[in-house]
């Protein structure tokens, strides 16, 4: 450009005239930005995947749900079907990870497990997420009293200590897929409602709220277009972090024998049912489930590493 | 600081109340008396024995009553072992238990805490990456798959170490390895990520110029405020510890208080589990408040700031 904008005077007398090109006409552009602008969530997306732990969590996790999904459909071994002959087998080409004390299929069991561990998971991650976003929202948003009162509420909450209650709701409640996910959420809402209370407070006095109230906007409508679009990093990664934590309370409930029931299987269950097979030897019965826990929750763990910072905009460079 | 305990106080006794409710409620909502089964007892004995427990006064009287005996540290009898009282399965298993986790409290803290120091040290180095490693695996693999594995190989392929009971130190290291483990990882990753937070600051500068060994910089100037953090989860980490050895002590066969709290659930006897789960619970909540009031102590700044910073 400084070659272009040079007024032609006798000084570049010695330039030959040829080395001097007309500008573009269309070289107005030159202030133009190149390369198409980033959202938060393409700019985010793009430093998540230079993240190859995550990366890999998260392949891991779509495999995992496809398997948890197809896996039992493509497998010739029905779940339930007790099989007495093939009792305890080692994997082998027909049973890929053996079978179990009633010949049943671990490898088919395992993708069942992988349903409902991550239904478990998911589901409690989406109850946190509603009823955290509105009680924190409100708490945030509205302020004073009312944000007093919520907050002593969920200090009272925060400190009662969460698997004795999971574990005293379901003794009374009896265990099922329903009540385990509903014992977990009963206190489980509260990390992500100081979460997204948290947030909402540094935002609000913001001046795209302040204009959104000086349009009228009701409440609710502020906090659900205005300021939880802006909280999503966090609270995304909040749920990354929840699901993990189901995962480990329904196999640490099977453990106490407050898991799902027979004949349905969690890879907790199956872990304890397993349990008194470590000293003769039948290693596959526990190791499958044990490993695909540990796996999945590995792979949530780095997944909400990677988002966090992904995620988080003070991280940017 | 008076002020600040004195709240920390009142949201203890309140949370502490709380579950003791709870349990009453859920109790209640159990169907059926606990002396309407299998025995076969008369209308009059079943009439006494109600009386006897009062069952037949009005709620709030045994809401009362109720809070009376939480009070007096009175958890009533055991239903499935007659012969034994709530208090007599606490008095025998809850030293075992605490063993368990008092010594996994420290494996953890410790080596947590050295292991966070040392990756922040190397930061970026192979020690660092191999530590961090360590630290999500330590994450992600729940204490009773990993007490599972270590008895595999640890007791049952290479026979070194014995595979279960509480006899002797050795029998010890399986389940507190099983139970510190998680705690540890969490513990080395904050500790280096406040660490390595506290390096970049100018009184380290400082003390790096007064020609300060490294030693000393890191063990009396950086790590004071480093491991601030490090408090504030502490009482997260003994609520997880705590549960932790319910399974442990089954998997590993040790007679603390997880044991019988996991027969009681398994052949229903509600005075066992509502009592344990109240002491349990009071345990840990008057831990948090330990916890609360020693970060309070130990930071300055949280009285001013504590409600701006939540």
């Amino acid at each position: 450009m400084s070659l272009a904008e040079k007024p032609k005077e006798p000084q570049s007398a010695g330039i030959p005239d040829e080395w001097f090109r007309p500008l573009d006409k269309n070289g107005q552009d030159a202030e133009k930005v190149s390369r198409p602008s980033l959202s938060y969530w393409s700019d985010a997306w793009q430093r998540l995947v230079k993240n190859k732990l995550a990366m890999g969590g998260l392949i891991f996790l779509i495999f995992l749900a496809l398997l948890a999904i197809f896996g039992p459909i493509f497998s010739p071994y029905s779940v339930r079907e007790i099989n007495p002959p093939n009792q305890n087998m080692a994997p082998s080409a027909e049973h890929w990870f053996g079978t179990d004390e009633l010949g049943r299929d671990v490898f088919t069991r395992t993708w069942y497990g992988a349903r409902i561990s991550l239904f478990v998971g998911l589901m409690a991650a989406l109850i946190d997420f509603f009823i955290g976003v509105v009680y924190g929202g409100i708490s945030g948003y509205k302020g004073g009293r009312a944000d007093n009162i919520m907050m002593r509420i969920i200090e009272i909450l925060y400190g009662l200590p969460y698997l004795l209650v999971v574990i005293l709701l379901l003794v009374v409640m009896g265990p099922s897929l329903a009540t385990i996910i509903v014992a977990l959420s009963v206190t489980g809402w509260v990390g992500m409602a100081r979460i997204v209370r948290g947030q909402v407070l540094q935002l609000k006095n913001h001046e795209f709220v302040l204009a959104s109230q000086s349009f009228g906007a009701k409440s609710w409508r502020i906090i659900r277009k205005n300021l939880l679009p802006n909280t999503m990093g966090p609270i995304i990664v909040q749920m990354t972090l929840t699901v993990p934590t189901a995962i480990f309370a329904e196999a640490f409930l099977s453990f106490l024998g407050l898991g799902i029931q027979a004949p349905y299987a969690s890879w907790g269950v199956m872990a304890n049912d397993a349990l008194s097979t470590i000293l003769s030897g039948d290693w596959w019965r526990l190791f499958f489930p044990a490993l695909f826990i540990s796996l999945t929750m590995f792979a949530f763990n780095v997944l909400g590493d990677g988002l966090q910072d992904a995620l988080d905009p003070k991280l940017r460079e | 600081m008076l002020r600040y305990i004195a709240k920390r106080f009142l949201i203890m006794l309140v949370t502490i109340l709380i579950i003791v409710t709870l349990t009453f409620v859920l109790m209640h909502a159990i169907p059926g008396s606990p002396f309407n089964q299998e025995r076969g007892t008369s209308e009059a004995v079943q009439a006494n024995l109600e009386a006897h427990y009062h069952l037949d006064e009005p709620m709030y009287i045994q809401y009362l009553l109720y809070l009376k005996s939480i009070v007096t540290f009175d958890f009533g009898p055991s239903i499935k072992q007659p012969t034994s009282t709530v208090n007599d399965l606490l008095g025998r298993g809850f030293p075992i238990s605490l063993e368990l986790g008092l010594v996994s409290v420290i494996v953890a803290i410790i080596s947590g805490i050295l292991l966070g120091i040392i990756a922040a040290l190397r930061h970026n180095g192979i020690i660092d990456y191999a530590a961090m490693a360590i630290a999500v695996l330590g994450i992600s693999i729940p204490n009773f798959i990993l007490a599972t594995q270590l008895i595999q190989s640890f007791a049952v392929t290479w026979k070194i170490l014995p595979a279960a009971t509480w006899s002797s130190p050795k029998h010890m290291i399986l389940p507190v390895i099983a139970l510190a483990t998680g705690p540890m990882a969490i513990i080395a990753r904050l500790t280096r990520s406040s660490m390595l937070e506290v390096l970049t600051q100018d009184y380290i500068k400082m003390a790096r110029a007064k020609g300060l060994s490294p030693y000393k910089i890191v063990f009396k100037h950086a790590l004071k405020n480093a491991l601030m953090p490090v408090v504030t989860i502490l009482g997260t980490l003994l609520a997880g510890i705590l549960t932790g050895t319910f399974v442990l002590e089954k998997i590993f066969a040790i007679p603390g208080m997880g044991k019988y709290f996991v027969e009681s659930i398994n052949n229903r006897d509600y005075p066992v589990i509502m009592g344990t789960t109240v002491f349990y619970s009071a345990f840990l909540i008057i831990m948090l408040f330990l916890v609360d009031i020693a970060y309070g102590i130990l930071d300055p700044r949280i009285k001013l700031h504590k409600k701006e910073a939540e």
